[in-house]
């Protein structure tokens, strides 16, 4: 590890997806080698492994096939985490199989991530899956797009491929929302433009991804104005010392707190102020996403799980009625108009019913088919949902936390849906 | 840091895993902490207190005693669970080859590892624990890279890796059936590094075996192991007193040390970054024995 835990470190979240053959194992094999994430034993693991399979060169990809399944087929099943970091940033990295029955790990994936990596094989150009990922990071609203043209060695580092795969991108992607989108020429099996700037690329005058990594500025995609404060749990210790403590603990989802804010308790309605901000090393002024605290108010009020905290010039939707995209995720079963499902939103359990449904969306050509009247496993799909309680949301585009939702099946409990708020349905 | 809303890496981390033990919590009925002594269990001790102040731990902390502990270890456990006043259960291994429900591995290699999977299982049964706590962090080892944070476990406490449930957001599912439950990973996205620098920053309290002291060791498979009842030498092992401390906590007989003078964390700090043997590879003989050995344990309802 290089990397000396000092406070000034920042938390980047990344996404990677890819194909099989676009060398996006390669890439994140040579990111997690160059940061000295790679152990010796680990090394020399897949430095026999490399040997037993026949491959001439250290095969980088071995490091990332976690399960015996995987290894045995040769491909990555699931959403992988990997940990690296550099003196400025400590990332987390969900790794992601490219081929086409994995779009919920994708979604998974790029749920979380500030930044989505998509690898681009520079003989083949932006092919249907490409489009397919990009199609996602961009519903998922991930805020920045770094687009690793791969395999410039094979194209013996030409601009003019280069320029081709970069104006096909953006014609595309002038279809879709990507709010920050880049593109570096690599080779990951070579190194070049990885770690450490190529110097086949002279053309190139753009950062390598690990730097661009480190510099892609983050924290002004937190949406700092809507307060929103989902109380996830009510603190009462029944202590001598803390007889009448009442404090509700939660992760600041949106918006920055202050100790004398005005604030309305949701759906109730009633309003109070803050009271103070606690915390285990003791009270705050201020709080901002992502911190976990205990908010107290002036008031003694009946507030609890599920209960919102907002400010009263400025309150998420409520309704019963919503406007949603929807992931379905299960194969053991489909998603029909007239289901019922149980569904979590921020720190609430409730039950919808899949009341129209509108389309399903291709996300390779983002045709809508109107006649469609379902979703299978991967399928990403349009449609209203009806509540049996209100709901306090939020347009995800706007906000992340408060416009996300999973569907959960009532009998198995299984995951089989990710939602994303458009808005209210009308 | 660039603005005053902004959080270090570790503070992030911290946000997320108290957010996480807070969510078990409010949806599970009977939640329970494993506690191993070891410095990540240690780590998610410290969380679980900092979530729920000032109230009390609203879960009771379980052990599961192999009765090859290291005694420092023990020593600790009982200081930790007085310091917070929590309330302690304990699963003992002994217990169980004593009453004749397990049979002792035998040979070099023999370890109480595998035995220490029953008596966890029937404990989560006994006690109806739907929610269990536990320190693992997917930087580990691979077969964890790909466990989520909350997971699912069936009535046999088997993980099915190819039928997880998507984890999407901070939207967990801890949704059981009686009889199931999920294992809570409050520290899944930590690195070793992030839990030294946080044990620093905390000045959270480890076993003293993690610290360079004096030891009768022998060498063992490249490790140096600890002289000790519960471990059989051969004839032409020798017992020599060295400087080690452990980078991990588990058996005596399964756990190597190393040689060391960092006798404070920040030199231990400083050894993590230059090491470059991970932990399970360095100090845990029972992970070498095969690639696949984690996976398989982790199936049967091992971490």
């Amino acid at each position: 590890m290089t990397a000396d835990t000092t406070d000034s470190m920042e938390l980047v979240r990344l996404a990677t997806t890819g194909s099989v053959d676009d060398g996006k194992s390669t890439l994140i094999g040579r990111l997690l080698l160059d940061t000295k994430q790679i152990f010796a034993d680990q090394l020399e693991a897949i430095e026999e492994a490399s040997r037993q399979r026949g491959t001439d060169y250290v095969d980088l990809a071995l490091l990332t096939d976690g399960l015996r399944a995987e290894r045995e087929q040769g491909i990555t099943i699931d959403v992988a985490y990997r940990y690296f970091a550099t003196p400025k940033r400590s990332f987390i990295l969900a790794d992601t199989p490219g081929h086409i029955q994995y779009t919920r790990n994708m979604v998974t994936g790029a749920s979380t991530a500030d930044v989505a990596l998509i690898l681009i094989d520079v003989r083949n150009g932006v092919i249907e899956q490409t489009r397919r990922h990009s199609f996602i990071a961009s519903l998922l609203e991930v805020p920045h797009l770094v687009v690793c043209v791969n395999k410039m060695d094979l194209v013996d580092y030409d601009q003019a491929a280069y320029d081709a795969v970069v104006d096909d991108f953006r014609d595309f992607a002038a279809r879709l929302n990507i709010h920050d989108l880049r593109f570096v020429p690599v080779s990951a099996l070579r190194g070049d433009n990885v770690v450490d700037q190529s110097d086949h690329m002279p053309w190139y005058q753009g950062p390598p991804v690990l730097r661009l990594l480190e510099e892609i500025h983050i924290a002004s995609d937190r949406n700092l104005i809507d307060v929103r404060f989902p109380v996830q749990y009510v603190i009462r210790p029944h202590r001598m010392d803390h007889q009448d403590y009442r404090g509700y603990a939660g992760q600041v989802a949106s918006g920055v707190l202050k100790v004398g804010d005005e604030v309305v308790v949701l759906p109730s309605g009633y309003e109070s102020r803050i009271a103070a901000i606690d915390t285990y090393d003791g009270p705050i002024s201020e709080a901002a996403p992502p911190m976990s605290v205990t908010i107290r108010l002036e008031d003694d009020l009946d507030v609890s799980r599920g209960d919102m905290l907002a400010r009263p010039n400025n309150m998420p939707h409520n309704g019963q009625d919503l406007d949603v995209m929807v992931c379905w995720m299960s194969d053991e079963r489909g998603l029909h108009e007239r289901d019922k499902l149980a569904i979590k939103h921020t720190t609430n359990w409730g039950r919808v019913m899949v009341k129209d449904f509108h389309y399903r969306l291709d996300i390779n050509t983002l045709h809508r088919d109107e006649d469609a009247t379902g979703l299978a496993l991967n399928e990403i799909g349009r449609m209203r949902l009806r509540a049996t309680r209100p709901i306090l949301f939020d347009e995800y585009r706007r906000n992340r936390a408060t416009g996300s939702f999973i569907l959960v099946d009532e009998s198995t409990n299984d995951t089989v849906g990710a939602g994303m708020v458009l808005g209210p349905a009308t | 840091m660039s603005s005053a809303y902004t959080l270090s890496h570790l503070g992030a981390l911290e946000a997320e895993s108290i957010h996480v033990l807070r969510e078990a919590v409010a949806e599970s009925e009977r939640p329970v902490l494993l506690f191993s002594g070891g410095k990540d269990s240690a780590v998610v001790l410290h969380l679980a207190v900092k979530a729920f102040h000032p109230a009390r731990l609203p879960f009771p902390i379980l052990h599961v005693d192999t009765g090859h502990n290291f005694p420092e270890v023990i020593e600790f456990r009982d200081r930790q669970v007085a310091h917070y006043d929590a309330d302690l259960l304990v699963a003992s291994v002994q217990d169980w080859i004593d009453e004749g429900r397990l049979v002792e591995e035998r040979g070099r290699n023999a370890s109480r590892n595998r035995l220490q999977i029953e008596p966890l299982v029937a404990t989560i049964e006994e006690h109806e624990f739907d929610a269990v706590f536990g320190g693992a962090r997917r930087d580990e080892e691979k077969a964890r890279a790909k466990e989520r944070v909350f997971s699912f476990r069936d009535e046999f406490s088997q993980w099915d890796p190819k039928a997880q449930r998507p984890e999407l957001w901070d939207l967990y599912n801890a949704r059981t059936r009686r009889g199931e439950h999920v294992r809570v990973f409050p520290i899944s996205n930590w690195t070793e590094a992030d839990v030294w620098g946080y044990i620093r920053d905390q000045q959270i309290e480890l076993p003293s075996i993690y610290y360079a002291h004096p030891r009768r060791v022998f060498s063992r498979d490249g490790m140096w192991m600890a002289e000790s009842d519960h471990i059989q030498m051969t004839g032409d092992e020798q017992v020599q007193e060295r400087s080690v401390r452990f980078r991990t906590v588990g058996d005596m007989p399964v756990t190597g040390a190393f040689e060391s003078t960092a006798t404070t964390i920040d030199e231990i700090i400083e050894e993590v970054r230059v090491t470059r043997v991970t932990e399970r590879g360095a100090s845990r003989a029972d992970d070498r024995m095969t690639e696949a050995a984690m996976e398989d344990r982790k199936k049967q309802g091992y971490f």
